[in-house]
């Protein structure tokens, strides 16, 4: 029985965190909270953004080490801004996510980052790709990750369903969030929410207090 | 990339000199990595399980019963090791129905719960056992106990454990109000605890379920066939 690396095990500042994504009808929501500790003891930050805008609609999620996904973020970026150029049309939404799976896998050695990658596109439309630790790249309708995504995934079976409506996914996205910093003390400050569709891109910020509470609060 | 906390027994690495025909699972310790949840209700408790015990990663018994009877109304529900939990629990046991004689009357569920934490408190560098004692007694009707690694005591309307809670925290959190009824509570549990054998590898099989009440304890099953399920992806 191996033991995994957690996220608190990262060397200097981490993203204990939680990301998240999900498809409903006609986009995606892609969200995560605003902490970056160090060590599961210190709040580096208490309001950093990890929903990264790589193209105009496509978004991912970081979550390990911080300097790692900065880095990685950066590096595909640039490879997807110079790639979107010479095809003379916006990047396919799995392209971005092979871009940061090449990246991951090629450098897994150094590396401790994922990704969740997020968007709209005129082929496929809404869809979610996740790239993970070592550089596995699979879609799905929704998808969680970092430390605190292991407490909502009894959440995210029960309740998600396909084609749901923009507000339903919206409020799921804010409920799951809501719930995995509760329990999660390497997770918390404001849910970070970004609905991508066809028609463009909308940020939603949901502070501490306005986020919904449950039974024990 | 999520990385689970889990409630198991961390298995020593050792470089094998056993050669590959030999399976790992053979020197590997018997744990309960398992699921168990405990729910109180206005005149009882409602208690399950999931049934599947491993040694690495053989299933040794996969119909366990981790729902154990330490008195007439008081069940304990056991995950970790399960030479641990089964050696406590017949020691509970033990002290409980002396107790019980002594007082002449029906031990108190809190009784029960401070005997387990006695025990796991006092050997916690030995044992890895993480109990939750629920049942029901005249003076403070339904209860649950939770007694985790290490041997804190604390009294919680509903609690789960086991290296499958981890992932059901979110449901409970967003599912558990105060004043559900007795139907409600063993909905909420088979949900839960469906959840968590979906995706715990430690746990799986069927549904254990108990309800102990003033009128006596009411044990079913839900086979594997039988529970919701959720994948949609």
């Amino acid at each position: 029985m191996e033991k995994h690396r957690t996220d608190s095990q990262v060397k200097g500042v981490s993203t204990g965190t939680t990301i998240l994504a999900a498809v409903f009808d006609g986009g995606v929501v892609i969200g995560s909270d605003s902490r970056a500790s160090i060590g599961g003891e210190y709040v580096a930050s208490k309001t950093i953004n990890k929903v990264i805008q790589v193209h105009d609609r496509i978004f991912c999620c970081i979550a390990g080490s911080l300097a790692d996904a900065q880095a990685v973020t950066k590096a595909a970026i640039f490879h997807l801004s110079f790639h979107s150029i010479q095809m003379e049309t916006p990047p396919l939404v799995i392209a971005a996510a092979s871009v940061l799976k090449e990246l991951c896998y090629k450098n897994k050695e150094e590396l401790q980052a994922g990704f969740i990658t997020a968007g709209w596109d005129r082929k496929k439309g809404p869809q979610v790709y996740v790239v993970s630790l070592g550089g596995m790249l699979i879609s799905q309708p929704v998808t969680i990750g970092g430390s605190g995504s292991t407490y909502i995934y009894g959440y995210i079976d029960a309740k998600y369903k396909p084609n749901m409506s923009r507000e339903e996914c919206l409020q799921f996205a804010t409920n799951a969030l809501a719930l995995a910093m509760g329990r999660d003390n390497v997770s918390g400050g404001v849910a970070h929410l970004v609905v991508i569709t066809e028609t463009g891109v909308e940020h939603v910020v949901v502070p501490g207090n306005k986020l919904p509470k449950f039974h024990d609060e | 990339m999520a990385a689970a906390a889990t409630m198991m027994p961390h298995f020593v690495q050792r470089i094998s000199s056993q050669n590959d025909l030999v399976p790992d699972w053979t020197s590997q310790e018997v744990s309960t990595g398992t699921t168990i949840m405990a729910v109180e209700y206005d005149g009882g408790v409602v208690i399950g399980a999931d049934s599947r015990t491993t040694t690495g990663a053989y299933i040794a018994n996969r119909v366990t019963d981790k729902l154990t009877p330490i008195h007439e109304r008081i069940f304990c529900c056991r995950s970790g090791s399960a030479a641990d939990t089964q050696a406590i629990a017949d020691v509970v046991t033990y002290q409980l129905g002396f107790h019980s004689i002594e007082l002449d009357e029906p031990p108190l569920v809190e009784t029960a719960a401070n005997l387990f934490r006695a025990s796991c408190y006092r050997y916690r560098e030995e044992l890895t056992a993480g109990i939750l004692v629920a049942g029901w007694d005249r003076r403070k009707g339904g209860q649950v106990y939770c007694v985790p690694v290490g041997g804190m005591l604390v009294r919680q309307p509903v609690s789960v454990g086991g290296s499958g809670s981890t992932y059901i925290y979110g449901f409970m959190d967003s599912n558990y109000k105060p004043g559900l009824s007795k139907d409600q509570c063993l909905e909420l549990t088979a949900t839960a605890l469906s959840l968590a054998m979906e995706r715990d590898g430690s746990s799986g099989g069927v549904v254990r379920l108990a309800t102990i009440s003033e009128e006596g304890v009411e044990r079913r099953v839900i086979l594997g066939n039988q529970l919701p399920k959720f994948s949609t992806h």
